[in-house]
């Protein structure tokens, strides 16, 4: 009723294959992405760019990265803080020890480092599945961990094992101020995301999706496991990778590597759970709800104690933040299982079918 | 004609109210603002919390006193939970707060490093009284950092020049075998540069045991401890991984005489559970112990905690950590009071004045006996290249029941430190592409 389709006829094959096929889709992502880009910036401050928007664009990147893995290709990982830590100690290196090493080039190459640190990790996927396979990729996490704590050579002998940056200077654009911040990490997001969107619907995304709902009836139909699996693991560990030096770059600006723990692997991995498996849009949700939500209760705590009269120690406030945190992520997996992207799609249905969707 | 006049009436109304509401406000301005980044919850509470009490409540007994020279101090506490994201997230928050955030006191190695790459941009001094990065004394690399009155290379140059000490000169060290027990982050890695540097010169042999965070896991550690037998333990811990070593020490039979903490690893909430098995653990001063008996602390009771507006229980009050809280936000009120010198009396200040105030801190004994510091601290005085101000510091040990003062004064050895803070200094600056600060730059 709201989202009507009626009238919109595809003749061409090229229509009907387009990435959002129906045109108030297509409007809606171009609108929001414009407003992104240039509403945004009008109207948020510093405080918004730098401690909500930055972090929730890097890991937005980053969860879309365990998405691939996880949600298309089915493959579990406890590593990806692991890929993270990789992207953002290769980039590192790069711009250290290469003199004149543009930093954009730098995140990139620390992206393919990554990628190929995710293949050799990835191997016993070829033999493992499952839990079993979680718990494979976690000695990816404990073993970069260590590399990074004790291998001195990454971390340029800093005594104290963590290094540090120069802002990004991009063909002259140097990124100090908050807001260049937040439209580099952006566009890089939305290039990543089209990417994404464009691999998972071609060949590549439908071996892994087949991988991922049967393996041998997709090894029965002529996928071969090993190129599809270590594939997933690539393409995710490149995109955790290039998170991971955004966040270290852009973000922190000076890292160590607990910035990069099992921690931060749970946690991405919660933001898909949430978000939504095997839906690009439930890295956003997931990233925002972890994100945001936590600041968000965080601050609004104290107002609506003092509304009722009460003087809240921030004790107490971080006690009920986890309190209405954690409920907030049993009732969301209790109501929809399937992750809040499966509401808003549940939400889109009921728009174009008012109000019974089927 | 009636209702565009209604409307200009109506405008300016609205234009004089606001006027009015935006007065008080610049009115306001004599009032200055001191975010208070604190941990209450999560591992490391029981240390957190007391160190917060202590800095908030020293904050209220300046306002008690009738503020400085007249300006009174507010601040705001944001939960940090001892995590490098949430503390920037509350650094954040309240950096533009009320006009602006004078100093920052995160209380955390991680926040610091974070932090030290936004305080430049924002203009905010990054005071570490006792932590944060050793090298950031070198004011002229580190402008915003003020690791006042303490850093983690002076604080193991100082257990090493007692420990040679006790063995009867440096020459006697050699052969020695030194463990350090670390909180494997880059607090706990402080101190290697140094311990290694100094081992360099005497010919102690030094091996390295580090601990998971949060450090409740160290039975390989101390596994290791006995088989190699070290004759002395160097503990660099925070929060619950104190009393697990200890703990631990206990259980392998290590003597706690041999063993020294740093600072953060000599307060109560380290050994009161150990009790008598922390019997004769060492550890450093950083000045000052507990000092129930001072005459700041009676002023605290009698102003703060009397009224009815004490932070914590009165209790704890003097106590190890707490007394580091009061002497953090002592020596940032101090700041303020030596930068109003400069820039005017009675008025507020901003970061950057905030900063001269800081290189410009001089409290000479006399001063302090006026403010009731009388032998809890000897005198500091910064300058732009030394942001440390004081490289004195002693040792305390438990005695079951509560720490006692055991060893005399000792002070960071220049010759050893200067060197290593410039070479390291240099070497940030250099991935930083930083240009060191020039003596015009000071004056500022």
């Amino acid at each position: 009723m709201f989202y009507r389709e009626n009238g919109q006829f595809k003749t061409s094959y090229k229509a009907d294959q387009q990435a959002f096929a129906i045109p108030q889709d297509r409007w809606a992502i171009v609108a929001i992405v414009v407003f992104a880009f240039i509403g945004v910036p009008l109207l948020v401050d510093e405080y918004m760019f730098r401690a909500i928007l930055v972090p929730f664009l890097i890991l937005t990147l980053a969860a879309l990265g365990v998405n691939i893995l996880v949600g298309y290709c089915g493959q579990i990982t406890l590593g990806a803080g692991a890929s993270m830590a990789v992207g953002a100690y290769a980039a590192y290196n790069f711009m250290v020890r290469i003199d004149g090493m543009p930093a954009l080039a730098a995140i990139l190459l620390g992206g393919l480092m990554a990628a190929a640190a995710g293949i050799v990790f990835g191997i016993p996927s070829l033999r493992v599945r499952g839990l079993y396979l979680a718990v494979a990729t976690l000695a990816s996490q404990f073993f970069w961990d260590w590399a990074f704590l004790r291998i001195k050579w990454f971390t340029n002998n800093s005594s104290s094992g963590s290094v540090s940056v120069a802002d990004i200077n991009l063909f002259g654009w140097t990124i100090n101020s908050p807001t260049d911040k937040y439209l580099f990490c952006l566009g890089v997001l939305v290039v990543f995301s089209v990417m994404a969107k464009n691999l998972l619907r071609g060949n590549m995304g439908r071996q892994w999706m087949a991988i991922r709902d049967m393996d041998v009836a997709a090894t029965v139909i002529g996928i071969r496991p090993m190129y599809a699996k270590l594939t997933a693991f690539a393409v995710s560990s490149f995109y955790l990778g290039v998170a991971g030096a955004l966040w270290g770059f852009v973000n922190l600006g000076s890292w160590e590597p607990a910035a990069f723990s099992i921690d931060r692997s749970l946690q991405l991995l919660f933001m898909v759970i949430i978000g939504g498996l095997g839906a690009i849009s439930g890295s956003f949700f997931g990233a925002a709800f972890i994100v945001i939500l936590p600041i968000f209760l965080n601050q609004t705590l104290p107002l609506v104690g003092s509304l009722l009269g009460l003087d809240v120690s921030i004790a107490l406030v971080s006690h009920v933040e986890f309190i209405i945190f954690g409920s907030l992520i049993v009732f969301f997996l209790i109501v929809e299982p399937h992750g809040i992207a499966r509401l808003w799609a549940t939400g889109r249905e009921k728009l174009r079918l008012w109000p019974f969707p089927h | 004609m009636k209702l565009r006049k209604l409307a200009v009436t109506a405008s300016l109304a609205a234009i004089g109210l606001s006027a009015a509401l935006t007065a008080p406000a610049t009115y306001a301005a004599e009032e200055q603002f001191f975010p208070v980044l604190a941990y209450r919850t999560g591992a490391y509470a029981p240390n957190g919390a007391p160190w917060a009490n202590g800095y908030v409540d020293y904050l209220k007994l300046t306002n008690a006193r009738g503020g400085v020279n007249g300006v009174k101090i507010i601040f705001e506490e944001c939960e940090t939970g001892y995590a490098t994201d949430r503390g920037v997230e509350c650094y954040e928050r309240l950096k533009g707060k009320h006009g602006g955030a004078t100093v920052v006191q995160p209380l955390s190695t991680g926040i610091t490093f974070a932090l030290t790459e936004k305080a430049p941009v924002d203009k905010i001094p990054l005071v570490t009284a006792g932590y944060g990065r050793s090298e950031s004394q070198d004011g002229s690399v580190f402008g915003w950092n003020f690791p006042l009155i303490g850093t983690y290379w002076m604080g193991a140059d100082v257990l090493i020049q007692h420990i040679a000490k006790k063995e009867g000169g440096f020459d006697k060290l050699k052969g020695k075998k030194i463990a350090l027990v670390y909180h494997d982050s880059p607090y706990g890695k402080e101190p290697i540069a140094l311990l290694q540097e100094r081992a360099k010169m005497h010919g102690y042999e030094l091996s390295l045991l580090p601990v998971a965070h949060p450090g409740v896991e160290q039975k390989a550690t101390w596994l290791q401890i006995r088989q190699n037998k070290p004759d002395y333990v160097f503990l660099w811990g925070w929060g619950v991984m104190n009393s697990t070593s200890l703990k631990e020490a206990q259980a392998t039979g290590y003597p706690r005489e041999k063993m020294y903490g740093i600072w953060w690893a000599g307060a109560e909430p380290d050994v009161k559970d150990v009790g008598d098995g922390a019997k004769g653990y060492n550890a450093l001063a950083m000045q000052h112990g507990a000092e129930q008996g001072s005459k700041v602390v009676k002023e605290v009771l009698e102003k703060v905690h009397a009224k009815g507006q004490g932070t914590g229980p009165k209790e704890e009050v003097g106590q190890v950590l707490y007394m580091r809280g009061l002497i953090s936000a002592m020596l940032s009120v101090e700041g303020v009071r030596a930068a109003q010198a400069r820039f005017g009396k009675g008025k507020r200040i901003t970061g950057e004045q905030m900063r001269w105030g800081l290189e410009n801190i001089n409290l000479d004994q006399k001063t302090l006996d006026a403010m009731g510091f009388g032998g809890v601290m000897r005198p500091v005085q910064t300058s732009c290249l030394d942001h440390m101000g004081s490289a004195w510091a002693r040792l305390h040990t438990w005695d079951g029941k509560k720490w006692n003062f055991s060893s005399d004064w000792y002070q960071g050895d220049e010759k050893v430190l200067r060197p290593l803070v410039i070479s390291t200094a240099g070497k940030y600056a250099d991935e930083k592409k930083i240009v060191r600060r020039t003596a015009d730059d000071c004056k500022k």
